[in-house]
């Protein structure tokens, strides 16, 4: 992983200090809270509905072992003693102390952390695919340019406040794993005909109230523009953006307006006066930050290692199937380790969990993890011959719910017990649901099937382009969840359609056992959730979410419109 | 007389921007003899007037106001105000590249308006050099938020190389 130099070590000492200044000079009545709240987001500092919380960056989703230990630390002198990991690659804590966050911000930068633009109008931290570098239908790795964008976004000096947040998310493999369709700019790896590597550049697309699908904006960008090119459809950005509304202030809303042949006009002429400028990357640069990405010195291994030496225990096949993904070095794996789970609220994990991990890393994974979008970690080289020895391990911890892509494993933002936005308290309907499905029989024998609760319309757990997406809206003080169906994630992105009403807590686990009975009543041999869904229409399962409820007791609720 | 941070000191300064008040308008606004920054709508209604006294006129820039409005006259301004209504409104921080990079403003470029000591750095790496701190704030103090990192990754007006080409091989 990339290994911080002389300059990135000095640039974040000093972003420490200016921080500590500026909290000095608020505490002080120098700098007031309204003057503080941008300049402290961008260093992931939010004061919450009990405290504050600081948004920490895994750039990229990289880690190693002695970071993951600095952020168990941290969490015992700072917090409760755990950290919850996000859908962009962070890692928040809900209980620092305000004055505290200086220190926090110190402590982390004897490891290389930060919070850096984890939060604020501007340009966030990159996200990618969590088995970059090792998945077998990898093109590219995206982690040379994740670096190189994470340098030049880091105190870009036009792009600091900006309409909204910007979101830039990057993938090389064949198969998009980092929903690059559902960001402000995504960027998927590819070579043409002669051989050269560039990117699919898509922007406009995004979560949110009004979510969209991103559109190519050029179909092929040879990877030296990288930089120019961004920084021309960021001017563009920057300059038409809308100001006037919160809610209309995402690139999103700019290329829509615009359209995008009017929009890509735009940037290419901006691009045509920065082309070939000083920002154009150089061969050199490229393969200084490639070589921060050199594969670990792996052992010459064969793929046929029997997993089975001694009983074979269900829970153990269900784990290899479900948390363990092809690697493309023979006799190696990639490990999904589970944050989902039953009875914990998904993506959270304790300091000993976290310091146990790092050991772990340390013995199997040659010090390093990933942090992936659907709060979840990853252990990306694996030799397959450990992996009985692995899940022993991790069993202990409750960090083997051997339940990866399965309904259980939901994405789930924090809510309403933490989250000033939100409208409704998540957590507590994750519970539910995962109480409802907790055969592991029944939940292998459904398939993939993807369940994302978001608390409010900021879709911090991308319900979406999940297959069954729960949001929390509110109606007249009380909470109320909409659900959305035919979502998904991948090449073929696309956006839930609510269904209807938006139904009360209590029923939603009921709501979703109906709507799987509907799938399992029609469901043809192997076929999942999403496929059958878009076989047999959303009809069907509306009727049954609604069927024999109380009607007077759901909430027609203005949020629905946007399908 | 108003002070103002200019060339990383503060000094006395006795240029003032001029906003249209209530009921105002360009065309019939009477000129301050005073060496005063106009709205862009004042500098273009009055365009004449104004270049016969280049050395106590310039013109200000709203953060909608777009640079290219102005390119003509670039060479015939010593002066550009670009005014920073909300100090988290970054437009102005294109406006200043613009000018400096495409229209090659050689002149001074002043930020008005809601200017803080936080953002000043990053007005400076975008081609800004003077600045008019808002006035319930300590400009001495304020100077501190032109320094405090030494050292910037992508190529700016200040630094045109960015690091990766200034990294010894």
């Amino acid at each position: 992983m990339y290994r911080y130099d002389a300059v990135d070590h000095k640039l974040l000492k000093e972003r420490v200090a200016q921080h500590r200044g500026q909290i000095e000079r608020n505490l002080t009545g120098l700098l007031s809270d309204e003057e503080l709240r941008p300049i402290r987001l961008q260093n992931g500092l939010y004061i919450e509905r009990h405290a504050p919380m600081l948004r920490v960056a895994v750039p990229y989703g990289q880690l190693s072992s002695n970071q993951l230990r600095k952020l168990a630390e941290i969490s015992r002198r700072y917090d409760r003693r755990s950290g919850h990991f996000t859908t962009r690659h962070n890692m928040q804590f809900n209980w620092p102390g305000f004055k505290e966050t200086p220190d926090i911000l110190e402590e982390l930068s004897t490891v290389d952390m930060h919070a850096i633009q984890s939060s604020g109008s501007c340009i966030r931290n990159i996200t990618t695919d969590p088995f970059a570098g090792v998945a077998p239908d990898e093109r590219e790795d995206p982690r040379p340019y994740c670096e190189i964008l994470r340098q030049w976004s880091t105190f870009h000096p036009e792009f600091t406040f900006l309409p909204r947040k910007f979101k830039i998310a990057v993938s090389g493999s064949a198969d998009d794993r980092a929903v690059i369709r559902l960001h402000d700019l995504g960027l998927e790896a590819i070579k043409n005909d002669a051989g050269e590597t560039g990117f699919r550049v898509f922007s406009g697309g995004g979560m949110g109230r009004a979510p969209m699908i991103g559109q190519v904006v050029r179909e092929f960008l040879p990877r030296k523009h990288l930089l120019s090119y961004a920084e021309a459809l960021l001017r563009v950005y920057n300059r038409h953006g809308r100001r006037d509304s919160l809610y209309k202030a995402r690139i999103k809303i700019l290329v829509a307006a615009l359209g995008v042949g009017e929009f890509t006009r735009q940037v290419e002429s901006e691009w045509a006066y920065l082309k070939d400028g000083p920002s154009t990357l150089t061969d050199a640069e490229f393969e200084r930050i490639s070589r921060h990405f050199a594969p670990p010195p792996y052992e010459n291994l064969t793929d046929d290692v029997s997993l089975f030496t001694g009983e074979t225990e269900e829970a153990f096949t269900s784990w290899i199937e479900n948390n363990v993904f092809p690697h493309k070095v023979p006799g190696y794996a990639a490990v999904v380790v589970s944050l989902k789970a039953p009875g914990h609220p998904p993506g959270d994990i304790t300091d000993v969990q976290m310091d146990a991990l790092a050991d772990i890393a340390d013995r199997f994974g040659f010090g390093e993890l990933r942090v992936g979008h659907e709060q979840n970690l990853v252990l990306s080289d694996v030799r397959r011959r450990d992996l009985p020895s692995l899940r022993e391990a991790l069993f202990p911890l409750g960090l083997a719910t051997p339940t990866v892509g399965l309904l259980t494993d939901m994405i789930c933002c924090p809510g309403g017990d933490y989250c000033n936005l939100a409208n409704a308290r998540s957590l507590p309907l994750a519970k539910a649901i995962q109480e409802k499905f907790d055969d592991p029989r029944r939940l292998c024998a459904l398939g993939k099937i993807s369940l994302n609760i978001s608390g409010c319309m900021n879709s911090c757990a991308h319900h979406h382009v999940a297959n069954i997406g729960i949001l929390g809206v509110d109606k007249n003080d009380k909470e109320y969840y909409q659900v959305s169906l035919g979502g998904r994630q991948g090449n073929r992105a696309k956006i839930g359609r609510v269904i209807g009403p938006a139904f009360p807590p209590g029923e939603i686990p009921g709501v979703v056992e109906s709507l799987i009975e509907v799938f399992i009543e029609n469901r043809r041999p192997s076929e999942t959730f999403i496929d059958a869904f878009e076989r047999l229409g959303v009809e069907p399962f509306r009727a049954r979410a609604y069927k024999g409820r109380d009607k007077s007791k759901l909430a027609q609720t203005d949020e629905m419109s946007h399908a | 007389m108003p002070e103002i941070i200019k060339d990383d000191r503060v000094v006395d300064d006795p240029w003032q921007a001029l906003r249209l008040g209530e009921g105002q308008s360009p065309e019939t606004l009477a000129l301050p003899p005073e060496p005063t920054l106009f709205p862009l709508s004042v500098w273009k209604a009055r365009k004449g007037e104004l270049l016969s006294r280049a050395r106590t006129a310039g013109v200000w820039l709203a953060s909608h106001e777009a640079p290219e409005e102005i390119a003509d006259d670039i060479g015939r301004l010593g002066i550009i105000g670009i005014d920073f209504p909300k100090f988290f409104d970054g437009r102005g921080y294109s406006s200043a590249r613009l000018l400096r990079e495409r229209f090659h403003f050689k002149g001074e470029i002043r930020a008005i308006g809601d200017v803080l000591q936080d953002q000043l750095f990053l007005m400076k790496r975008c081609g800004i050099d003077a600045y008019a701190v808002r006035p319930d704030k300590d400009i001495r103090a304020a100077l501190a938020g032109l320094s405090g990192f030494g050292e910037t990754y992508q190529a700016d007006v200040d630094q045109p190389f960015p690091l990766f080409r200034r990294r010894p091989v």
